[in-house]
């Protein structure tokens, strides 16, 4: 099972990476959002998968073992909320960005660079 | 009385509540942006006092005890971040009274700000590394908004690369952690430092290591992943300038050195080579940026660029006399490069322009100003009595104890380049007569020019002590230097306060 997470990471990544590098300026959010997901999946596979065993420990019992971790997926839900957020702000921005420069080809967008 | 420690976090926050309260009221939000920006600074200068006297300070988050809870820790080196930062607020707010015009201020341009401030003073309170993580986005998030405030075109296109590649850092600092949590098992930064020594695998803790480097490096704007810099800082109103310049890029610059002394230190061969190599391209490319600009605020961002240099040369070097240069350097800078920026906005007021070549006269018109910049801009360079050239001596003489002559030199050439760059704006903006007609200024008031004056001069004394008393400065640094060089007082301090 994490192999194929760790797999699908990798293709979010690219797919994010690749859609980063496109002139248009909503490709550009596209992106950002599908990085933003493949760091949330790396964090849930990374910090280790458990099956069928939910972090609930009984009153009597003294040992946590193979029990999964709920760190993780509070993690997980702090980091979609907040890129959430983010990407709400960035899609205003690019929309006001095109609306006054007039097109939303990245590569006209220059007149800030050296 | 350790409590004290979360008041920096909440003064900012319970300011800009209050003020939001007040909308459509601008005044009233302009006095409360400044009252809380003071109640800021009275109590960063006490929470100074405190740790220095009685050492580290930690509080644990809802009693939840060391590495479970959310910790905040306070050593002497985040109270001086927290001073740094609470001095720089009260200046550019008091700056902005004169300044901002009036639709940024109906739109809450001074919540913003306290906003951004809560989140900068959460960074460098934070003892938990995921918690970092948000303090980075509070800080973001408010600074997109005070970037793109008032939606000039410029604003826009600064803002779309400010936003990305700030976002992007942000992913990485995220993967960082996650990777991190999936090899240790803790997020809190002092339990980390202990764990991490116990690992199996080193190489994985390098890798990670890297992560964290370009996750910081991003936002510190270190060669070569500084572009969104000088392609967003000129654009937004001169004060939101100013903090950005002294704050914003000194957050990333407090983070690498906090992971860098505190976590990752079993590689150091590795991660503080690669740093200092990184310092020395950063001092060149920002140096030789600058030169080429013509444009006053283009010219002091890319210089931004070239001190970040001299800051994360202390750490690549990584001895104590080093580290403690690094944190002389930065109590400098943040306090010179911010006047600059409020310097720029001056010159634009009474002049119309941030291009050199359409500015000139300022020493005949305005003599106390120029005395102001050319205080900071000699200090910039690192002219004795200044505060620069302390911080510059203290980071050559202890690269010279350890042999590093490569990195000497850069930081002696640099340095030199600094020179030109400042004579050139002296030349241009201060000594040179201003050709074709005088642009019509009827709209600035002498109120409001005595009132930018006023912060200007307050942090251009500020650089004057500093050189004077590079002595207690020095010594405050080598404490500091000392902290963190000897994590155990930190780590003791936190998982032992248990309240």
């Amino acid at each position: 099972m994490s192999f194929w997470l760790a797999i699908i990471v990798g293709v979010l990544y690219s797919a994010g990476i690749y859609m980063m590098m496109r002139r248009s300026v909503v490709k550009l959010i596209i992106g950002l959002a599908l990085l933003s997901h493949a760091a949330n999946l790396l964090i849930f596979t990374g910090a280790g998968i458990v099956r069928e065993k939910a972090p609930i420990i009984s009153k009597f019992q003294e040992t946590v073992s193979n029990n999964a971790d709920p760190l993780p997926q509070a993690l997980v839900l702090t980091a979609i909320v907040i890129s959430f957020g983010v990407l709400a702000f960035a899609l205003v921005l690019t929309h006001r960005a095109v609306e006054s420069v007039g097109t939303d080809d990245l590569d006209q967008m220059k007149e800030t660079d050296t | 009385m350790s409590h004290i420690i979360i008041l920096p976090i909440l003064i900012p926050l319970i300011t800009a509540a209050v003020s939001l309260l007040g909308w459509k009221k601008r005044i009233y939000q302009k006095n409360m942006g400044v009252v809380g920006a003071f109640l800021l600074l009275v109590v960063a200068v006490y929470l100074l006092m405190h740790v220095y006297r009685n050492g580290i300070i930690a509080v644990q988050m809802g009693s939840w005890i060391a590495p479970f809870g959310i910790t905040l820790v306070c050593d002497l080196f985040s109270a001086i971040m927290v001073l740094l930062a609470a001095i720089i607020a009260f200046a550019t707010i008091l700056y902005s009274c004169f300044t901002v015009d009036k639709d940024r201020e109906s739109f809450g341009y001074y919540p913003l700000m306290h906003l951004m401030m809560m989140g900068i003073c959460g960074a460098f309170l934070t003892g938990d590394i995921f918690n970092l993580y948000v303090w980075f986005e509070v800080l973001l998030i408010s600074s997109f908004v005070l970037l793109v405030l008032g939606g000039e075109k410029q604003q826009m296109e600064g803002a779309i690369k400010y936003v990305t590649l700030n976002l992007l850092s942000s992913t990485f600092f995220l993967v960082a952690v996650g990777i991190l949590y999936g090899l240790l098992g803790t997020l809190n930064m002092a339990d980390l430092a202990i764990k991490i020594k116990t690992i199996s695998e080193p190489g994985l803790i390098t890798l990670v290591s890297v992560l964290f480097l370009m996750a910081f490096g991003i936002k510190a704007a270190i060669f070569p992943m500084f572009f969104w810099l000088p392609a967003s800082y000129h654009t937004p109103p001169v004060a939101v300038s100013a903090v950005f310049a002294g704050l914003l890029t000194k957050v990333g610059v407090y983070a690498l050195i906090r992971v860098f002394t505190l976590i990752f230190i079993q590689d150091t061969e590795v991660t503080h080579s690669l740093i200092l190599g990184i310092a020395a391209f950063t001092m060149v490319t920002g140096v030789l940026g600058a030169a080429a600009q013509n444009e006053f605020r283009r010219i002091l961002s890319f210089h931004i660029i070239s001190q970040i240099g001299y800051m994360i040369m202390g750490l690549g070097l990584f001895t104590k006399a080093a580290l403690a240069g690094s944190v002389f350097y930065i109590i400098h800078h943040i306090i010179v490069k911010s006047n600059l920026f409020l310097v720029s906005g001056f010159a634009h007021k009474v002049k119309g322009s941030f291009h050199l070549s359409k500015l000139g006269d300022m020493y005949r018109d305005h003599p106390y100003v120029s005395i102001v910049f050319l205080v900071s801009a000699l200090s910039l360079a690192g002219l004795p009595p200044l505060s620069g050239f302390f911080a510059k001596f203290i980071l050559i003489k202890s690269a010279l104890e350890v042999g590093q002559y490569g990195i000497v030199v850069v930081a002696l050439i640099v340095g030199l380049l600094t020179l030109f760059s400042m004579t050139k704006i002296w030349q241009e903006v201060f000594w040179k007569k201003m050709e074709g007609s005088k642009p019509v200024l009827s709209s600035v008031s002498g109120f409001a020019l005595s009132g930018m004056f006023i912060p200007m001069v307050w942090l251009a004394l500020m650089t004057v002590c500093i050189g004077f008393g590079a002595q207690f400065v020095f010594g405050l640094s080598l404490q500091t230097a000392e902290q963190l060089m000897d994590p155990t007082s930190y780590v003791a301090a936190v998982l032992q306060s248990q309240q």
